[in-house]
């Protein structure tokens, strides 16, 4: 891997990031009037005169020509700084910054959980020759996607917290509280990644390398893991991005069921006051996250793969 | 070393509503160290034998009855872990597609110091250095350095080379090769052909040639086998059963091979008169843009075609061959005006049609047409027969609709296909029978040039005479001019007037078919002719 | 030359096909497929419910009775009854319109906008092609059920503004997968030779391009169809859909949320119908993607 290639996959980076701002920045301040809503907000049901209104506006700079505002927000983001919540005068940057860790924790436990249960249910369906058993695993995913993940939390709180007691309904306090929103979160997320493995380890079973190693005299399992998974593990490698994107939007119905603090929670609240630049805050990181995400598998492609590798420029 | 020997093996598929015959009753045996060659057509069951033999059938395939001994051990009904003693050890398998049958993320010399680990014929140490022995022994040059690489780092033929390596590894008493060649060049089928005929004479194993292609096994197998629709229709020694053909199919298989069938004569060019050619090319370049390599910001180019000129007459055919990369086919596409070249000209009719655009470049259709390779890709599948013959009219509005019709009626009928076809859809034909359909096509606007770009490798040999024929009695009738493009020196003898030899873009000889056959001028000419099947001790290399 | 040399077991002869679709065929296709079944009467039963509630629920989805409340499911009360009495089983039934108008307009949306954007990139290519796959890449970066809620937060609330806000989260994919299908058709043989019969472009997209191309975008957009439903639900679910007390899927759990402990069903209910639709509707897509999908 060169320079010029980690350079080039940066910059690429960085394009969709600031596309992203740009998308952002047209639905949020463009598509709506922000200042209707701040008006709603400062209010209070007794009318604003004009001179109160311009202030409001030109306190959140929304008093510029259209272009302006953008240059200038964006120079601003460039430097870390998103703006101020319309509701609470905060900076954007430090209520993401304070929301993040509960979320991380669930995010992270509900990725490591699903990660495993996906690639356990798709190995096993694909390497059992039991043809009911593969059938019944096979069916998991399909179903596990078509359950709403809301409605999936509810009945795991009424079974496990309400009925058998085993564990709090609601709250971050202890890593017991961590169990049912991580199962939540990973059951859709793991639904995927099993879709994905099932169908590419699938493929390269069929594959004619497989009949090879085979006719060589390898048995099943080093067939599964040595030729099939080295081969059916890129692809689902490259939905990575997409998956950790879905699992911090995840969050969002999850830490509402359960009433945990963090972004997905922010999140919500941000929308029902349409606190825009918290909401474009939100929006920014989501997808921050998925870029830095498919940096680090691009970057990591070309050691898995040789083909790629020497697509590279050494 | 021991003999293979299948009795009574029956073979069935479950497919959707029931199961399919495979392999119904086969009986066949292979001594030791001799080389045998089951030959048939797709769907006559030879690939599934072979499979059955290593025990490598697909899911769906069952062994119904009978048994397939290996020495004194019974194959049939074997465990998996029992089977796994025997494949690769006692059974070696060179496959068909060397592109596809390496993995991808694995160095190539670990792929074939598997077979050693495997069956404990080397540990971790010694494996590797006896894995570039084994690759030396395949013939693959610099084995040192391949074994280090991946497979997408090497060509087909050295591909071919490091699977026939992993089959050899573990020295085994049989050898299947299911049709080892027939994915790669001519040139390169034989030199592959003849090591691992040198290395099996040199082990003395025996070997289980699978090959649609007669004249292949003509060359290699000391007993030839012939399979149609599951069964073994006639076997017998190799010249004994060339010489007298007891069974009616293997006859027709026999007539219909190219390779040996050289007692046609070539059809003799027709006068080439004063009138214009009908086509013609002058000085024809084509460059193809490489992607930007590292630390250069030029890009490079790849010739395609190199200067190539020359010029077809009404109703003859001119062939172009050359192996893949030779730039035939582009050199067709120039011609059609399908692809635009960097240099050169184009006279169709006498008229430069190099540079027409729009309009005039569409109405070139109505005097030259195509005739695809692959007549499962060049039908839509959602349009009706008569839909596809009727498109090109429809294009140039010839006549009414009901006009249109009875033209497509009329094509149909001279492409010899029954008119219930014209209500058919692609997926309900046979491979000839859509190749007739896209010559009816072609012939829809009556043009006087059909470029045909391989239009019978993708078929059966019995399937690829009848079509060949079939073209023939269209020129005769109509006084078509025909570019034959194509890798088949042995199809080309029997249509072509003129041959045209390619290679690397260049036009190397164009000379009347005897002549090319008889007298061969370029020494490539004579490599291409010594690679042809069927023709083993009649020329010999240069 | 090399793909269509045999490979793998020969092509076993299959039965000719006839070309007529006789009703005994399609029996015992249905019969074979029992799952299948139940799936497309669900999703026709879910139909029929939009449409004409009154069908199978023909008492007010908002009448409450008092002396009824929290009862659990049973004779008289399928679904049983939530907090002021209301029978869940009508509310549920009543709530099909709302939801499923959402998600009609979600799926038509994405179809149209995202099929028109990948069918122009792939058909005119070059520049248009790069611009308009930088858009869908970056709206891709954004996952859709963020996008939907930022649309809502410049939209507002209301079960149509989260019905576009849905559509256009799932636009980018419409648009990749359309532009896919369009380019692997353009670059198909038969598209070759349809221009190299004469016929012209705007024949060539209209007759060849879009009906081959079109049908895995059909079989995403009906499995589009069970997203949506899950999408729109988890909005209304989280409070951005319809105003009380009109029934919606998603806002019927969130109603029976705070009774979870003591009446689960007011919860599991609407759910349960939510799960079953969307299942019913994936096992379709299944099918179709069978059908229509790229093994043609």
């Amino acid at each position: 891997m060169s320079g010029p290639y980690l350079l080039r996959r940066l910059a690429a980076a960085v394009g969709v990031l600031w596309a992203a701002y740009t998308v952002s920045f047209a639905v949020l301040y463009l598509l709506a009037d922000p200042v209707a809503t701040l008006v709603a907000r400062a209010s209070d049901g007794t009318t604003l005169t004009t001179a109160e209104l311009d202030a409001l506006r030109a306190q959140y700079g929304l008093d510029q020509p259209v272009p302006v505002q953008y240059l200038d927000r964006l120079w601003a983001a460039l430097q870390g700084d998103l703006g101020t919540s319309f509701v609470n005068g905060q900076p954007v940057t430090s209520t993401i910054g304070e929301a993040l860790p509960p979320t991380l924790q669930i995010a992270s436990a509900g990725l490591v959980l699903a990660v495993l249960l996906g690639a356990g249910v798709a190995l096993t369906a694909t390497y059992t020759r039991s043809r009911w058993l593969a059938q019944a695993l096979m069916g998991l995913p399909s179903l596990a996607v078509s359950l709403p993940v809301f409605w999936v939390g509810l009945m795991l709180v009424q079974l496990f917290s309400f009925q058998l007691g085993w564990l709090p309904a609601v709250g971050a306090r202890g890593p017991e509280a961590l169990v049912l929103p991580a199962i939540t979160l990973a059951l859709p997320t793991g639904a995927l990644i099993a879709q994905v493995l099932v169908k590419s380890m699938s493929q390269a079973l069929a594959e004619p390398y497989v009949t090879t190693a085979r006719a060589k005299g390898v048995g099943p399992l080093a067939v599964h893991l040595r030729h099939a998974l080295g081969n059916a593990a890129l692809p689902a490698l490259t939905v990575l991005g997409y998956v950790t994107g879905n699992l911090l939007a995840g969050t969002v119905v999850v830490e509402t069921v359960f009433t945990r603090p963090g972004l997905g929670r922010i999140t919500v609240s941000a929308v029902a006051d349409q606190d825009i630049p918290l909401v474009q805050g939100v929006v920014l990181f989501a997808a921050f996250v998925f870029v830095v995400v498919n940096l680090v598998v691009d970057l990591l492609y070309p050691l898995l793969d040789p083909r790629v590798a020497q697509a590279v420029p050494a | 070393m021991s003999s293979l020997s299948v009795k009574d093996l029956q073979v069935d598929y479950r497919v959707s509503g029931g199961t399919v015959d495979a392999v119904r009753g086969v009986d066949l045996e292979v001594a030791p160290g001799e080389v045998v060659a089951i030959v048939g057509e797709s769907g006559s069951g030879k690939s599934t034998l072979a499979q059955a033999i290593i025990g490598l059938l697909p899911d769906n395939g069952a062994v119904r009855s009978g048994s397939v001994r290996l020495g004194e051990d019974e194959l049939v009904g074997r465990t998996d872990r029992q089977w796994r003693s025997v494949r690769g050890a006692r059974i070696g398998l060179v496959p068909q597609d060397p592109a596809v049958s390496l993995n991808p993320v694995q160095k190539v010399g670990a792929q074939v110091a598997e077979v050693l680990r495997t069956h404990g014929l080397a540990d971790r140490r010694s494996a590797p250095a006896k894995a570039v022995a084994l690759l030396e022994r395949a013939g693959l040059p610099d084995a040192a350095v391949r074994a280090g690489q991946y497979p997408h780092e090497l060509s087909g033929g050295m591909r071919q080379r490091a699977l026939i390596a992993v089959a050899i590894a573990a020295d085994p008493g049989l050898l299947i090769a299911d049709e080892p060649t027939s994915a790669l060049d001519a040139t390169i089928a034989r030199q592959i052909l003849d090591h691992l005929e040198e290395l099996r004479e040199a082990s003395g194993s025996s070997l289980l040639l699978i090959t649609h292609d007669l004249a292949v096994a003509a060359d290699r197998a000391d007993r030839i086998v012939v399979m149609s629709g599951g069964r073994v229709v006639e076997q017998g020694p190799t010249a004994e059963l060339l010489a007298h053909p007891r069974d009616a199919y293997t006859r027709e298989l026999l007539a219909a091979a190219p390779g040996l069938a050289v007692t046609d004569p070539p059809p003799p060019a027709p006068p080439i008169g004063g009138d214009t050619p009908i086509a013609e090319v002058r000085g024809l370049v084509k460059d193809f843009p490489l992607p930007r390599t590292s630390g250069s910001w030029r890009r490079g180019s790849l010739r395609a075609v190199d200067d190539v000129s020359f010029a077809i007459a009404r109703g003859e055919t001119l062939a172009l061959v050359g192996e893949s990369g030779s730039g035939k086919s582009t050199t067709a596409r120039l011609l059609l005006r399908l692809a635009d070249p960097t240099a050169g000209q184009v006279l169709l009719d006498g008229e430069d049609v190099t540079a027409v655009r729009g309009e005039p470049w569409r109405q070139l259709r109505r005097r030259a047409q195509l005739v695809y390779q692959n007549p499962y890709a060049s039908l839509d599948p959602r349009f009706t027969v008569r839909e596809v013959i009727t498109e090109p009219l429809r294009a140039f509005r010839v006549g009414s609709s009901s006009e249109q019709a009875a033209r497509a009626a009329e094509l149909v009928d001279r492409v010899a296909l029954p008119a219930a076809t014209l209500e058919r859809r692609p997926v309900e034909l046979s491979g000839g029978q859509r190749q007739r359909v896209a010559i009816a096509r072609a012939l829809a606007l009556a043009p006087d040039l059909v470029v045909c770009d391989e239009p019978v490798s993708a078929l059966d040999v019995s399937v690829q005479a009848q079509v060949l024929e079939l073209l023939a009695e269209l020129q005769e009738r109509d006084g078509l001019a025909y570019l034959f493009i194509s890798h088949d020196l042995a199809v080309v003898r029997r249509v072509a007037h003129r041959v045209g030899v390619m290679r690397d873009g260049r036009l190397l000889e164009l000379r009347p078919t005897a002549e090319i056959f008889d007298d061969p001028q370029h020494e490539y000419t004579r490599t291409l002719l010594a690679a042809i099947a069927g023709r083993r001790g009649e020329l010999s290399a240069p | 030359m090399t793909e269509l040399l045999e490979r793998g077991p020969d092509r076993a002869p299959l039965p000719a096909e006839p070309a007529a679709h006789d009703r005994g065929r399609l029996f015992r296709f249905l019969r074979r497929r029992p799952g299948l079944v139940v799936s497309v009467l669900v999703i026709v039963f879910v139909l029929i419910s939009a449409v004409f509630p009154q069908l199978f629920a023909p008492g007010d989805p908002n009448l409450a009775v008092p002396r009824e409340r929290s009862l659990p499911p049973g004779p008289g009360h399928w679904f049983g009854t939530d907090y002021l009495g209301r029978d869940v089983w009508t509310r549920v039934v009543h709530g099909t319109s709302l939801s499923l108008q959402a998600t009609l307009i979600a799926v038509a949306v994405a179809l149209v906008v995202g099929g028109l954007i990948g069918l122009l990139a792939g058909f005119v290519g070059r520049w248009v092609d790069e611009g308009l796959m930088r858009l869908v890449d970056v709206l891709l970066a954004i996952p859709p059920i963020l996008l939907a809620l930022a649309l809502i937060a410049a939209l507002g609330f209301g079960t149509t503004n989260v019905a576009i806000a849905v559509g256009v989260a799932s636009v980018a994919q419409f648009a990749r997968v359309m532009r896919a299908e369009t380019l692997r058709v353009r670059g198909t043989v038969y598209v070759e030779a349809a221009r190299a019969v004469g016929t012209r472009w705007w024949v060539t997209l209209g007759r060849h391009v879009l009906p081959n191309a079109a049908g895995p975008v059909l079989v995403l957009a009906v499995l589009e169809f069970g997203l949506a439903i899950l999408a729109v639900s988890s909005l209304s679910f989280l409070g951005y859909g319809a105003p009380p007390p009109a029934p919606e899927w998603g806002s019927l759990v969130a109603e029976g949320r705070n009774y979870l402990a003591t009446a689960w069903w007011m919860c599991a209910m609407p759910g349960l119908t939510i799960a079953a639709t969307v299942l019913a509707v994936n096992r379709v897509s299944k099918a179709l993607d069978g059908e229509w999908g790229r093994d043609r």
